[in-house]
């Protein structure tokens, strides 16, 4: 019981772990490039959860002064996460260009195809 | 919170200056569109940004480390611009190399990146001189986060400029590796920010000892570690570096060789020495044995691994993975003398790479190849340039009258003082190895025939640039007062940590 109660009262924790080790999972194991770049995703967004959910007090409001509501939640992750989101977006939206550019350039984008090719060209040059 | 107007004075801005003028710089070259204009751009703002760090450094050694409100927003709650001596010389050593290789660019660059792109590549090479300066400059562990993606970001950008299709390659890899390596940085914040409240770097050393809790502090130590050992290169971290450097332009592979990974050592000093502190480090993490043996695998297998390339880039690139071994090894000495030789190795590296990497510009310019056996002959057809190459060399091997040999001599020293035999029998060892692949280049250069085709004429301001480093190398290994007295100075300043 107190273990169901340890993961209870830490659920948004254990949802931020599940998070982040599957996205890099998929980043570490998957050769397609679009797979790596979403498993990239799903790790950072599994930060975003690690930022927010210990900001957010059961029954608090927006911090906005107002009579009868005393208790406020902290504002701050969510500003410090709308710049890691950009930066997210950011990162994704290079990786899927990279992506692009390397299917127009090899023809591929699965790594286990185009790695064989490249070796041959550093034998070569 | 009450914001009080008064008149503007420049010298009051200069940290937020020091981030925000190569930004603009930025749109500026990028808005230019044309080559030539945005290099004029791109150099203008680059020989101002050393003019604001030495201004920095004179205002630091006047009246004290300089602390900085962005918006007018005091810290903690604001973020705070930090500068004290540690940080001030760092940004005059990436400033000045910035606008050095800047300074020697335009042909090279004029010959590697097709016309459309050129202003674009001036423009992103500032943004991320940005993102490298601001993290230099700032006191708040999230703001480093953002400036570090910045300059990530533009990196990613710059290695795909190469000419070579593997280039686009190399930078998809870096991208995954780097973000990895910053999303790790940031959630170790994350958790400092659960236990403590506060983003402010002074604030954090202030408030971790408050803390009971020591596991998720822990926790929080090995993220940032590791992060930040990613985005340094640490050795077995370091596998993004080699194909990075090898297939950038000339000219981006000299600046990030000597900057990049340098500002995240800078950081990694940061939080093991004012954030976390010595104490909490060793008490509770084996930090200091882990980043020794790492430091010394990485000073055998980078020197092995260059040993054996055929591209010279990609030789250079892993003998930057060996150097770095150094520096960290001294940083893990946590001793006075240690952190002395491994920042003054930093600052050393930086100009000895710099100018190998600019030499090997001039002779990609000249015989368009980058394998060591096109390199044939050219120390008689390109005399100065090889020459320069020989000198940074040397200081790369650490002979004494170079700037390595300074550098090289602390840490074995900072070895002796703690009985660490082994290490000093590593320095040697990995010194003889680079006397190995430097003295293969000086072979091929020196010794063999030029091949048929001659060589075209290497542009002057790039040979400039080369010999204005070679040269700074030997200053510096002359002059130890200067070199060796800037980098105790910092250790000094690092194992103080923040004034409590």
């Amino acid at each position: 019981m107190t273990l169901f109660d340890e993961i209870a009262r830490h659920y948004n924790y254990w949802v931020t772990i599940l998070l982040m080790v599957a996205g890099l999972y998929i980043v570490v194991a998957k050769s397609n490039m679009i797979k790596r770049l979403l498993g990239l995703s799903v790790f950072q967004t599994s930060v975003y959860l690690l930022y927010l959910s210990p900001g957010k007090i059961l029954g608090g409001t927006p911090p906005i002064l107002a009579p009868g509501y005393a208790v406020y939640s902290n504002p701050l992750p969510h500003v410090l996460i709308l710049t890691a989101i950009v930066v997210g977006v950011a990162t994704l939206a290079l990786g899927l260009a990279l992506a692009v550019r390397i299917n127009e350039a090899f023809g591929s984008i699965e790594e286990d195809e185009i790695v064989p090719v490249i070796d041959r060209e550093d034998h070569s040059a | 919170m009450s914001v009080e107007h008064h008149a503007f004075h420049v010298t009051e801005h200069l940290p937020a200056l020091a981030a925000v003028v190569p930004l603009i710089g930025a749109v500026a070259a990028a808005l230019v569109r044309n080559g030539v204009a945005a290099w004029l751009v791109a150099v203008a703002v680059a020989w101002s940004l050393p003019v604001i760090s030495i201004l920095m450094l004179g205002q630091v050694e006047a009246s004290g480390p300089i602390s900085y409100a962005l918006g007018g927003w005091a810290p903690p709650a604001g973020i705070e611009f930090r500068v004290d001596q540690a940080n001030a010389y760092l940004a005059i050593l990436v400033s000045v190399m910035a606008a050095v290789v800047l300074t020697g660019a335009p042909r090279s660059i004029a010959d590697e990146i097709e016309p459309a792109n050129r202003a674009w590549y001036y423009a992103v090479f500032l943004l991320c001189l940005c993102g490298l300066m601001g993290m230099i400059v700032t006191g708040d562990a999230f703001n480093v986060f953002v400036f570090m993606e910045i300059s990530s970001l533009a990196t990613y950008v710059l290695i795909a400029m190469g000419r070579d299709r593997r280039a686009l390659l190399a930078s998809y890899q870096y991208l995954i590796i780097g973000t990895v390596g910053a999303t790790f940085y940031v959630i170790g914040v994350g958790l400092l920010l659960a236990m403590t409240g506060t983003l402010n770097l002074v604030d954090l050393a202030a408030s971790l000892p408050e803390v009971e809790a020591t596991r998720p502090l822990i926790a929080a130590a090995a993220f940032i570690v590791v992060g930040l050992g990613l985005k340094l290169a640490l050795f077995p971290m370091h596998l993004w570096l080699p194909n990075a450097y090898a297939y950038a332009p000339s000219t981006a592979s000299a600046f990030l060789a000597s900057t990049a990974t340098k500002v995240a050592v800078y950081l990694l000093l940061r939080f093991a020495f004012s954030v976390f502190g010595i104490d909490f480090m060793l008490a509770n993490t084996p930090a200091g044995v882990m980043l020794m043996t790492l430091a010394a695998l990485a000073m055998i297998a980078g020197s092995l691994s260059a040993i054996f390339q055929t591209n010279v880039k990609r030789m250079l690139a892993y003998s930057s993975v060996s150097q770095i071994g150094y520096i960290i090894l001294g940083i893990a000495m946590v001793s006075e003398t240690g952190l002395t030789g491994g920042i003054s190795h930093l600052f050393n590296h930086a100009l000895i790479k710099g100018c190998l990497f600019l030499a090997v510009a001039s002779a990609v310019f000249a015989t368009g190849a980058v394998r060591i056996e096109d390199m044939a002959g050219l120390g008689r057809t390109m005399p100065i340039t090889m020459g320069a190459f020989v000198i940074a060399g040397l200081g790369l091997i650490g002979v004494p009258g170079t700037a390595g040999f300074v550098s090289k001599w602390y840490l074995i020293q900072g070895a002796a003082e703690q009985g660490m035999w082994w290490i000093v029998a590593v320095i040697v060892v990995s010194s003889l190895m680079a006397v190995v692949y430097v003295g293969r280049i000086v072979e091929v250069a020196w010794f063999r025939a030029p091949a048929q085709r001659a060589p075209r004429e290497a542009p002057i301001e790039l040979v400039a640039a080369t010999v204005a480093l070679a040269a700074a190398v030997l200053v510096f290994g002359l002059n130890t007062d200067f070199s060796a007295g800037v980098a105790a100075d910092a250790a000094r300043i690092l194992i103080e940590g923040y004034a409590r």
